[in-house]
């Protein structure tokens, strides 16, 4: 298109050639696909947050029995961890410059929880526990596993195994988890850990298995994983028996660190004190079930004019051409006749 | 114990001596542990059920142990610069028509995309103003104010986003990138433009990093030679000629000199105040003898500018 160069359009270019280079330029990045956008938005902060992610990972030397540990522990939360093979050398929890790593790999997984093993003279088969808030580290219990016991060597009826996925029950034996801090601690983050999701409703017939922590000492929990066997009793509710099924092993309890105040005051806000949003117009009926009303406003049936896409519209040409045709061999008729 | 989370704990339980054989200590933990399940248990199959066809469904009460949250709670977001003045004049939203009547076509037409109503490029005939000029095209006139409408309202978007991004509130799918670097300062405008002259040194001043210094390098048709061609050092002669001082001596020497008059402050040099002094008083009786015979013609003369640093200084 020519545009013809008067004074004001070479006004118009000079100031745009001005205004190219201002102090700050910021751009907005938007998600191009769909499935980007979907991904982005899972990943967001939310209200009410559904199961964390576990990151399973080693450092520079495992010894077997660890690296068994790990995939044992990757196995029991199949659907929501990520196990990675690679050594990091650069990963070390407690130091202050060790985590960026670590971060890294939460932020770009989406897990905020992780275990973390490695073995060295001074600290054997040495697990480090965590958890991340918004990606950065929240807190960390080290623990030493000792007798440990793989899935593999239990003998059990295998109609038994517990599913993937199926909320585990949960008991904790001993004093020690109240007195101890260190303890307490632990138990905090095993809850974390071996939790899944949190739901409202819990199929009865799908409770399959059990962590069983047992406080040994001040320092050693005897963890173990059992399946429910639910026998029948005379009452409605079963009596349950525990078979072991999965890992056992001895936790030492190595080091830990608390979160400081906070940033434990900031990830425990929660929502309960505002009321929830109340959803208008959805009533439940026992013989119908949920049922709602749709508001249909009237319709200006005279004031709208005629879409093309009515199909009514066919059988009234259709009608009218008809009439049109016997009208005009009637107009016809009639003038044969009057000839 | 914890229904929500399905959990039980038996702070009572204290062992007095840990069973020294493992099968004895697995069985005594299994024990207690069948205990706590059988509590949970009870408690859980005493809620109210509801039936389902994979089995009894039961709802459980929240959780009472507060674990901490994976990410922060989502702050909610400011108010737009828009919003607020809507929400200042009493404007409400109102829900539009995806498809909306067309008066000029007399069809019913869609609000937005192909084939839309009260399109800005379907307009066929723009009839003239008294104000407008005879020369101006008002098609692309109004093209240009729509594209400046269009850039205020990125701009404006760009604003309302950097407000969310400093109240912690920015869409999940929204990132800010920062395409350019603040520059601060005096040289905060536009790049400077390579001039002339410096683009034609430019290939000389990159071939003086070569071992020969730039001195054989093929010159391309139309290249200058570099200013200073080749290296800058200078070697003494291994050989001294007759009849000169020593250059090797007169080299220590002057570097000394140097050394010497920059660690001494404040000593005299006498030499140059010898000869200051010999220069001032040799232009006071120039002036006097100019004063002594001042005639029109030297009036006339044009006044020397004065080479001298300590002249300008005065001025």
């Amino acid at each position: 298109m020519l545009v013809m160069p008067t004074s004001r359009n070479h006004l118009m270019l000079r100031r745009q050639r001005r205004r190219r280079l201002p102090l700050t330029m910021l751009k907005i990045k938007t998600p191009k696909t769909q499935r980007a956008k979907r991904e982005v938005e899972k990943r967001a902060p939310k209200l009410v947050e559904s199961g964390k992610k576990t990151l399973i990972l080693h450092g520079t030397k495992t010894s077997d029995v660890l690296n068994t540990v790990l995939t044992q522990i990757y196995h029991l939360k199949r659907d929501n961890a990520v196990k990675y093979t690679k050594k990091n050398e650069n990963i070390r929890p407690f130091e202050s410059g060790g985590e960026t790593s670590l971060e890294f790999f939460s932020l770009k997984t989406d897990c905020s929880l992780f275990v973390f093993g490695s073995h060295s003279k001074k600290r054997p088969n040495n697990l480090v526990l965590g958890r991340m808030f918004d990606h950065h580290i929240y807190d960390l219990v080290e623990v030493g596993v000792d007798n440990f016991r793989p899935m593999e060597s239990f003998e059990y009826d295998k109609k038994l195994t517990p599913r993937i996925g199926s909320k585990p029950f949960f008991a904790f034996v001993g004093e020690g988890f109240e007195s101890v801090e260190e303890l307490k601690h632990l138990k905090e983050v095993l809850l974390d850990l071996f939790r899944g999701e949190v739901v409202e409703n819990l199929n009865l017939a799908g409770i399959d298995h059990v962590f069983v922590c047992t406080a040994l000492s001040s320092s050693t929990v005897f963890f173990t994983h059992c399946a429910l066997r639910l026998k029948r009793s005379g009452t409605a509710i079963p009596r349950m028996e525990l078979v072991e099924v999965g890992p056992s092993m001895d936790l030492v309890v190595r080091r830990h660190r608390l979160p400081n105040d906070s940033l434990k005051k900031e990830a425990m806000k929660t929502t309960n004190g505002q009321p929830k949003k109340k959803i208008k117009n959805v009533s439940s009926d026992v013989l119908q079930g949920k049922i709602g009303k749709i508001y249909i406003p009237d319709q200006k049936v005279g004031g709208i004019a005629l879409s093309n896409d009515v199909k009514g519209l066919k059988r009234e040409r259709r009608e009218a051409r008809k009439t049109k045709v016997v009208g005009e061999n009637e107009a016809k008729k009639r003038k044969t006749a009057s000839k | 114990m914890d229904l929500g989370n399905l959990m039980a704990s038996d702070p009572t339980h204290h062992f007095e001596s840990v069973p020294s054989s493992r099968f004895e200590l697995t069985r005594a933990c299994l024990e207690k542990g069948t205990e706590l399940v059988q509590a949970i248990a009870n408690a859980v199959f005493a809620l109210p059920s509801t039936d389902d066809p994979d089995g009894p469904i039961v709802r459980l009460p929240p959780p009472t142990t507060t674990l901490p949250r994976e990410k922060h709670l989502p702050k909610p977001k400011p108010p737009t610069k828009w919003e607020l003045f809507a929400k200042m004049k009493g404007i409400n939203k109102h829900k539009k028509d995806k498809r909306v009547f067309d008066e000029q076509t007399g069809t019913w037409k869609r609000r937005h995309g192909y084939d839309r109503v009260n399109d800005d490029k379907d307009i066929p005939i723009i009839e003239a103003k008294l104000s407008d000029e005879p020369g101006e095209d008002p098609f692309s006139k109004r093209k240009a104010e729509k594209k400046q409408r269009v850039e205020k309202q990125e701009k404006n978007r760009l604003q309302n986003l950097k407000q969310a991004a400093k109240a912690g509130a920015l869409p999940s799918h929204v990132q800010l990138a920062a395409t350019a670097l603040p520059i601060t300062g005096t040289l905060g405008e536009a790049p400077k433009k390579a001039s002339k002259e410096e683009l034609q040194n430019v290939a000389g001043m990159a071939a003086t990093a070569t071992a020969s210094g730039g001195k054989f390098d093929k010159k391309l048709p139309g290249e200058k030679l570099a200013k200073h061609a080749g290296k800058y050092r200078k070697f003494l002669p291994v050989v001294e000629g007759k009849g000169m001082s020593s250059q090797e001596k007169q080299q220590t020497a002057k570097i000394l000199d140097q050394l010497m008059s920059k660690s001494c402050h404040g000593m005299l040099d006498v030499n140059k105040a010898v000869t200051m002094f010999n220069v001032k008083k040799e232009k006071q009786r120039k002036k006097e003898k100019e004063h002594k015979t001042s005639s029109a013609a030297s009036k006339l003369k044009p006044k020397k500018k004065s080479l001298k640093k300590s002249s300008k200084k005065k001025h």
